[in-house]
Order: C-alpha cells, then structure tokens, then sequence
C-alpha cells in the first residue's frame, strides 16, 4: 500500500508508541491523586506539557492546554475571544475564506448569535496578505484567526507578518496549525502568536488529542465544565497516553524536521513535475510557498471519488475535494474558495507525503494517476463534449 | 465496513455497456457538470425493444455502477418495460446504495428515461 494521505492522518511513530505504553501499564495513576504513584503521572504529563512547549517555544508550559484534538482547541481558543470581546464590546472576528471547518462553523455560530464575521478573500493561490489584515482591523475587532497552512492546497500563510500587523493594532491573533505542527517551524513568540491548536495525529502521534496554546494573559472560557485540569479550563482526567505520545512525536518531528523536508521537497516535485503533464490539469495552491508533502491537483472533465477508488484499487490512498467526497452536494469550499469553477473542483486530487515515503511511491503514484484520469476521461460525455468542442475547456492545456 | 457493496464495486470496476452507438435512435442526456454527476444513455431500438444500450457517465462510482447497472437491466427488454424502470429497483439490483447517492440511481432512472422519449419524439416525427 501506498498511503499518500498524510494530511488526513499520519501512521503512529514508534518513539511515540513506546512513549505511550508505560502511561498504560505502569505509570497509570491518575495525575489529579494525591499519593506518590498519582504523581508519577502528573510528572509525566508536566513532561509532556514541557516538550509541547519548547517545541512551539512557548514563554511557559503553563501556556500549554491539553484537549482531545485540534477541533476542541480551534473552538475554545475562537469562542474565549469571542466572549471576552463581546464583554468590552468587540464583536468583529477576521478570518479568511479558506479554514478548515472547525474554525469556520465556529464562526458561523458565533455569526449566529450577532458576531460580525469577516471572511478575507484568498485570492487563485489560495494566499492572503498581512495588507488585507490591516485593512480589515476596525476598532471593535476581537480577533484575527487566520490557518498556518492549508490542509487542501497546502499554502502556508504569511504568520509571521500577520501576527506582527495584529499585535501592534492589539488585536489577538488565533492560528489553526493543524496541519504545520511537527511540519514547518513554529515560534509563538516571534511570530507574536497568541493561540494557537494543534492535533497530535498529523504527526505521527496518537488521534484524540491536541493543544491549544494561549499566551498567559489571554482568557480562556470552559467548554467543558468539572474538575480542576489543566489550570481549571479543560475538565475531565488527562488522557495521559496520548498526550505523552503525542509530545514524543512532537519532538521526534520537530527534531527530524531538516532532514524530512528535505527528502519531501524532492518527491513533492517529481509529483507535481509529472502529474502538470496532464493535459487541461492544474496545481492547487501557490507552487513555493506550500507544506512540503503536499500536492493537489484538479483534471478537468473527470470525478474525484471515481478517482480515488480506482487509486485505491492500484494500492494507493489519497483524498479528494469533490461533493461525493466531501459528503454534501457542493465541492470543497478551499477550491472554490481559489476560484476554481464547481465542474473542476469535482475533480481534485490531494496527495499528502510523509517522510516514510519513498522515490518508488513516487513512481507507482506517477504511473497510476494519468492511466486512470485519461480512462475516466474516456468514458465521460462531459469530456468528449470538451473535445468536439461543444463545451469549453476551462484549465489550459 | 466498506462503503460500496461488493456489486457496486463490480459494475463500476468493470461497467457493462461503456461507450456510444453512433447511429442510435435514442440519446438521453441528465445531470449536470456543476453537480459533478452527467449521464449520457445511447439505445438501439428494434421492434420496439432495446436491441443495444450504452452508457457515458461522469461523475462518483456509484454514478458509474448505477449507469452500468441500469442498462444491463434494460438490455433486449421491450420500452414498455424499459419505461417502468425505477431508481428503486436499480439500487436493489446493486445491494443497496449509501444514503448520500441515492440520486445517482434517479439519475440512470431519469437518463434512460430521457432516450427512450428522445426515441419515441423522432419516431413521431418520421411517422
């Protein structure tokens, strides 16, 4: 098998597997007991709590929140502004029209219940600017949520510079690093990050777990109330295997991260060098600044999920943008959200490296792709109609 | 559990009847590119039967197996059972179809439907 789909979830490290294993059989006690065996639990998860803050290089540990994923720390981290903006009366939120959805039916939510949200336009690279930020900045503005990098087409976000433009407005500025963490280098102190969410699985560490940083000083509200963990704002018995696990891989990938981009950048560029071949395809996502392991495609004339099943049947596991993939009627909202038509954006192709893959893969994937995009072509009315010239052809050849 | 059944799989690994007449009687086309789902049914009718059928279809595999199946389905039979042929019977022939692709199933129920009153329109016309 040829697992292409990094971006969706990643394979378990082995340092983070054996990490993981004596938090199960015998450093099992609970963190929160008094008694010396609790302890040796709570002293692992304070472990953990440092390794995820040096990793980000966090001022402190303390500003390091365990949740059970990167959708529970895009929620909490966008609903504690929000709140707490509402309070001084801010309801203006900046976002851009790309994020993944855990971020954008927060929003929506919070559009709901008379929140102004603001959407910035991403542009055919799917690219916005620290200038359109500061265009959008009013004075009732609590937040700026912006991704780190985007999980369809890969782009990577000028962080950094938007971080730069909110502090100085003093604006908090949420990120969704999702799919960055354990892949690009992150300092939330230089890039003058104020939140930011991660998940443990899209580096090689367990599923159901994930951070939420919050630079000391930003309040944070409870989506879940009870106990006293972690500081009072995130109730319920830490699931210290996976936060154990998910902080070895954090290090393991951070430690790694040279040398895997490295190896990346190159397939990343055989795969996007073979598959431009395809007559009337397209690169998604700016060509440079983009995760290294990514690669998104749109061939026209042809449907996502038919590819993905005839891939699949080659060995070979990748994801797609279009409606029968996404599971509603309307193709993903970051293609569109790109410019590109509904008819292309059915027929996307997402493929997500990890560093376990190999050149082989890389020509298996390049062998497979264009035999299966010119057979569904083949046998599509919409593409021959492209071909008599009935309709239009809307990718260049 | 898988998301197809096994028979889907089968009829969109390797669909019946892919491909056009060129001289066909009826053509009905459905769908559209937008939705990312397009039917194009081709029949050959003789004596008021289907003496051939093919299909092109673009879009998920369930369009492709429903496409496949359904013509299968209506492959020698006389129009007027042709003409009674429901999207229902068309998923059952498959096992069963997820929730969510239903329509691609009324979409092979609308296309066939479509060529066959393509057919009956010129016929009249001639006639």
């Amino acid at each position: 098998m040829i697992y292409a789909d990094n971006a969706a979830t990643t394979q378990m490290s082995q340092k983070a597997m054996e990490a993981m294993l004596p938090c199960m059989q015998t450093v099992w006690g609970n963190p929160s007991s008094l008694y010396a065996f609790g302890q040796k639990a709570a002293e692992a998860l304070a472990d953990a709590r440092e390794k995820v803050a040096t990793c980000l290089n966090a001022a402190d540990p303390g500003e390091i929140y365990f949740t059970s994923g990167g959708s529970e720390a895009d929620n909490q981290a966008i609903l504690s502004v929000a709140q707490n903006g509402a309070k001084q009366g801010k309801k203006h939120i900046i976002s851009t029209a790309f994020e993944h959805h855990a971020v954008l039916h927060t929003l929506q939510k919070l559009a709901r219940e008379g929140f102004e949200i603001e959407l910035l336009p991403v542009h055919e690279k799917g690219m916005i600017t620290p200038e359109q930020v500061v265009a959008a900045i009013r004075k009732d503005t609590a937040l700026v949520t912006a991704m780190y990098a985007n999980n369809e087409i890969g782009s990577i976000l000028p962080i950094g510079e938007i971080g730069a433009v909110c502090r100085e407005r003093g604006v908090l500025f949420h990120t969704d690093a999702v799919q960055a963490a354990g892949h690009l280098p992150l300092d939330v102190q230089r890039e003058n990050i104020d939140l930011l969410s991660l998940s443990g699985h899209k580096f090689h560490g367990p599923k159901g777990v994930g951070v939420l940083y919050a630079k000391k000083g930003v309040p944070l509200m409870n989506l879940i109330e009870g106990g006293a963990q972690e500081r009072g704002k995130r109730a319920g018995t830490e699931n210290v295997p996976a936060i154990v696990g998910m902080a070895a891989a954090l290090s393991e990938a951070v430690a790694n991260m040279a040398a895997d981009t490295q190896k990346l950048l190159a397939m990343r560029g055989r795969l996007i060098a073979g598959l431009a071949k395809i007559p009337h395809s397209a690169l998604n996502g700016d060509s440079d600044r983009r995760l290294p392991g990514n690669v998104s495609f749109c061939f026209e004339g042809i449907e996502g999920e038919s590819l993905l099943l005839l891939l699949d049947d080659r060995g070979i596991c990748a994801s797609s943008g279009s409606a029968c993939t996404s599971g509603s009627l309307d193709p993903s909202h970051v293609l569109l959200a790109i410019g590109r038509p509904h008819e292309v954006a059915h027929g996307s192709l997402r493929l997500s490296l990890g560093a376990d893959n190999t050149e082989e893969d890389v020509d298996k994937i390049l062998a497979a792709v264009p035999e299966v995009v010119t057979y569904l072509r083949s046998i599509s009315p919409l593409w021959k109609d492209k071909l008599n010239g009935k309709r239009p052809f809307l990718l260049p050849e | 559990m898988a998301l197809y059944s096994e028979k889907v799989m089968d009829h969109f690994r390797h669909p019946r009847n892919v491909g056009t007449i060129e001289d066909a009687d009826g053509i009905g086309e459905v769908g559209n590119a937008k939705c990312g789902d397009i039917m194009k049914i081709y029949l050959k009718i003789k004596d008021e039967r289907v003496e051939d059928v093919k299909f092109e279809t673009f879009g998920c595999g369930s369009a492709i197996a429903s496409s496949s199946m359904a013509t299968e389905m209506i492959k020698g039979k006389p129009l007027t059972e042709v003409l009674t042929l429901t999207n229902k019977a068309v998923t059952e022939a498959l096992d069963g179809l997820p929730t969510h692709k239903l329509h691609c199933s009324v979409l092979a129920e609308q296309a066939i439907q479509a060529a066959v009153k393509d057919y009956q329109a010129k016929n009249k016309a001639v006639g």
